[in-house]
């Protein structure tokens, strides 16, 4: 049989990478920085206008740019970006082929054709209704389509990973079980299938509806079954992030997982656990009984939720681990001290892990619990939580694997490394800033997706206080910020990747610096492992989250009295 | 490493260390804290949201409404009637584009079961300063028993998403000390 395959040999690795599965990570990574980029524009439009002083845009524009924004950034990049992690868990780090190329790049075809063809959608004007996109309000057809063909595309990138998992235990191509962030990553594409099975059961009826084939489409079976995709979509990009966070750990400082059985056990809670009713969503909408939402939003024991925290733990638990084996060992925190926190894959990474716990975290379990919400629904609390989450968390770990792609998978040198060294650090406060201002906002009461809160043009007058008019001014400041750090980003990836210098095949390298290989030993069977530094971090953490917890449950009890 | 495979291949029988262990103890004892938060809430605390809801068409409501107004109307302010209906009663509330239909008045202390529904998209019930915040959709009539504990003028800001007005979509309601004879 002659299969025409090409392999290099990684010089920093000694992984056999192969050519072609190259080449389909450096595409899905180019485009999903493309959309980033775009997203990302459309994000600081919004956020300009936001900003009461500033007021950028017309109303008609900015939920038109609010809906691109939603789009673009959370579906387009992540999921190409997502589709970049799910290929290189699979083929590079288990030395494989890839399976089906062929079907790797329709996917790729489509997903780009899909993702157009919902931009176009939405900038003609006729599509003006928010990702979410709730019926009884109607997009133009071409809308929901391009959303279909998008998520049809990411399902044949998911069959390709599932693909070539098969194909390299077949030809052996490793030794043992499969790495832990290849388990991540399967986490992610299998949580992926559900998810994209539950947006064809409902945005297909949605377009046929926009077609005027189908009559009716209920708002409620709308917004539970929607949510089915939306909400664990939210799961395939934690699983792949938390992969992302180990890699990263594993590429700067060798570390290894303290235990492989509990992070995995972690992973699989992701599977297990996954909120099937996407309830959370649904604490204030009409019907749905006490049991249900109470159930479904906990499972009864938050175990996803324990997912995230014993990976909260196992991930800077590994890093301490890690550096303390190389002698840094003085008190609590010298391991953290002597961290190369120029390294901006690693000060990405270390913010994201931080941010996702403390800010996204703690608000998400918050907000989703049954009474709460009802103080929180459809505020700008619900967009300062998930920029914590998916902007601070994901977006921000995925920047800061790309550092590491740039001279692994695309082959050339990082250009600017200055620019690069600051950008995590701009981007991550000016997205914390943003996330933190929109919950303080939210808590004040100050609506999501709005454009005028002065409500200057409402028949009856109502003002918001004072305070959260200074809360959504330093919102616009951070915006700003972010999206500088957003620019430097692009700036950076764009120049190494089309103008940087190209490494020749045999080249480790220098920057950024190469990890320490295997000079850890094990952990999981050490007789005692002490990482005193990560313990008191996740203290910290818990003391945070209890507290909040609580004074939400202090705020609600203020409100009238209601059953 | 993560990016290499475990040392052990059989790594679910691996010893877990005892920090992870403590974390993983206190992290599901929290959980379940949470979790029975939740019920106790539903015991000792007086805000949960009820489940009593009804489909119902447009008009109906809309009909339903319209009887309340003509019943119990008290004064008109601009264009919108201000409605004192009886405490205890049922009290309706439109949300359509883009307007809250009609201006409700309520006495302090007391309950009412107020009526939600849209006529046309989805719109969202956001009576602030207090902050409540509560979906409406069309098609469906959710049922809330509130007791007003401020006396004061409330607004009712529309925070879902409804079309170019949606900024626009603000409502106000009223509650006022106990009138007299009571
Ligand atoms: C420069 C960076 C960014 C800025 C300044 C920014 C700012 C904002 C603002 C101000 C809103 C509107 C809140 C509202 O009026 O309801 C928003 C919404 C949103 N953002 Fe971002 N954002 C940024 C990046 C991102 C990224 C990277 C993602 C996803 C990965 C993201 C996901 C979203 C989503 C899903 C919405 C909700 C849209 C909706 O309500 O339909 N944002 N963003
Ligand atoms: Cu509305
Ligand atoms: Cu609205």
């Amino acid at each position: 049989m002659a299969t025409i395959m090409s392999f290099r040999t990684c010089p920093t690795t000694g992984l056999r990478v192969e050519r072609s599965a190259e080449r389909l990570i450096k595409a899905n990574a180019v485009i999903a920085v493309v959309f980033l980029a775009i997203g990302g524009l459309f994000g600081l439009l919004v956020a300009l206008t936001r900003w009461p002083a500033v007021h950028f845009l017309p109303a008609d524009w900015f939920y038109l740019a609010l809906t691109a924004h939603g789009i673009d950034v959370l579906l387009v990049w992540i999921i190409f970006f997502e589709m970049a992690v799910l290929y290189f868990a699979s083929a590079v780090l288990l030395n494989s082929r890839i399976a089906l190329p062929w079907l790797a790049w329709t996917g790729f075809g489509l997903m780009l054709v899909g993702a157009i063809t919902v931009n176009v959608a939405v900038l003609q004007g006729q599509s003006t209704v928010m990702f979410t996109s709730y019926v009884p309000m109607m997009a133009s057809q071409s809308f929901y389509l391009g959303i279909i063909l998008f998520a049809v595309g990411a399902l044949c990138g998911c069959v390709v990973f599932f693909g070539t998992l098969v194909v390299a235990r077949r030809e052996r191509t490793y030794q043992g079980s499969i790495p832990l962030v290849t388990f991540g990553a399967l986490t992610a594409a299998i949580i992926a299938v559900f998810t994209i099975a539950s947006g064809a059961i409902i945005l297909v009826p949605t377009w046929l509806w926009s077609l005027g084939i189908v009559n009716h489409i209920d708002p409620i079976v709308y917004k539970t079954i929607w949510w089915g995709m939306g909400h664990s979509s939210q799961q395939i990009n934690v699983s792949a992030h938390v992969a992302v966070w180990y890699a990263i750990a594993a590429m700067v400082f060798g570390a290894k997982p303290i235990s492989e059985k509990v992070s995995r056990m972690a992973f699989l809670m992701y599977i297990l656990f996954l909120q099937l009713a996407s309830a959370h969503h649904m604490l204030v909408e009409p019907g749905f009984s006490a049991e249900w939402k109470i159930f479904n939003t906990s499972y009864a024991m938050y175990l996803a939720v324990l997912g995230s925290m014993v990976h909260g733990m196992t991930v800077p638990g590994s890093i301490e681990a890690a550096q303390r084996r190389r002698g840094y060992t003085k008190g609590f925190f010298e391991w953290l001290r002597k961290a190369p926190w120029g390294n901006p894959a690693f000060s990405g990474m270390f913010m994201s892990l931080v941010f996702f716990g403390f800010i996204g975290g703690i608000s998400g379990v918050v907000m989703g619990t049954e009474q709460i919400n009802l103080i929180m629904h459809n505020t700008l609390y619900v967009p300062g939580h998930f920029h914590g989450t998916v902007v601070a968390g994901t977006t921000l770990a995925f920047m800061a694997i790309t550092y590491l792609l740039v001279p692994l998978i695309f082959r050339r040198e990082l250009r600017m490394k200055k620019l690069a060294q600051w950008q995590p650090y701009v981007f991550g406060i000016g997205v914390a800033g943003i996330s933190l201002f929109m919950m303080g906002a939210g808590t004040l009461g100050v609506s999501r997706r709005h454009w005028d809160m002065t409500f200057a043009d409402a028949q009856l007058p109502f003002d918001y206080p004072a305070a959260a008019f200074m809360m959504m001014g330093l919102n616009g400041l951070f915006a700003v910020l972010a999206a500088v750090g957003g620019v430097m980003f692009i700036v950076v990836v764009v120049g190494s990747v089309f103008f940087g210098r190209k490494l020749a095949d045999d080249e480790k390298p220098a920057y950024p610096p190469a990890p320490p290989t295997a000079t850890v030993a094990q952990y999981g069977s050490e007789p005692e492992m002490r990482i005193p530094g990560t313990t008191l971090l996740v203290g910290v953490f818990f003391i945070a989250f209890v507290l909040y917890y609580f004074v939400n449950w202090k705020y609600l009890s203020e409100v009238w009295p209601l059953s | 490493m993560a990016i290499t495979p475990p040392e052990q291949r059989i790594w679910w029988k691996e010893r877990i260390a005892r920090v992870e262990l403590y974390w993983i103890v206190i992290a599901f004892l929290w959980g379940l804290t949470m979790f029975f938060m939740m019920i106790y809430w539903h015991g000792a605390g007086e805000q949960n949201l009820s489940s009593e809801a009804y489909r119902i068409k447009p008009q109906q409501f809309s009909q339903k409404t319209q009887e309340m107004i003509d019943a119990y109307t008290v004064r008109q302010e601009g264009m919108y009637p201000v409605v004192h209906p009886p405490p205890g009663s049922d009290v309706y509330l439109i949300a359509r584009l883009w307007q809250w239909w009609p201006i409700l008045e309520l006495e302090k202390d007391q309950s009412y079961r107020l009526h939600l529904s849209s006529m046309d998209w989805q719109h969202g019930f956001s009576l602030q300063p207090v902050n409540i915040n509560v979906q409406v959709h069309p098609d469906y009539e959710m049922v809330i028993t509130i007791k007003p504990d401020q006396a004061g003028e409330f607004g009712v800001v529309c925070n879902e998403f409804c079309g170019i007005g949606h900024h626009t979509m603000v409502g106000k309601l009223y509650v006022v000390e106990r009138s007299q004879g009571d």
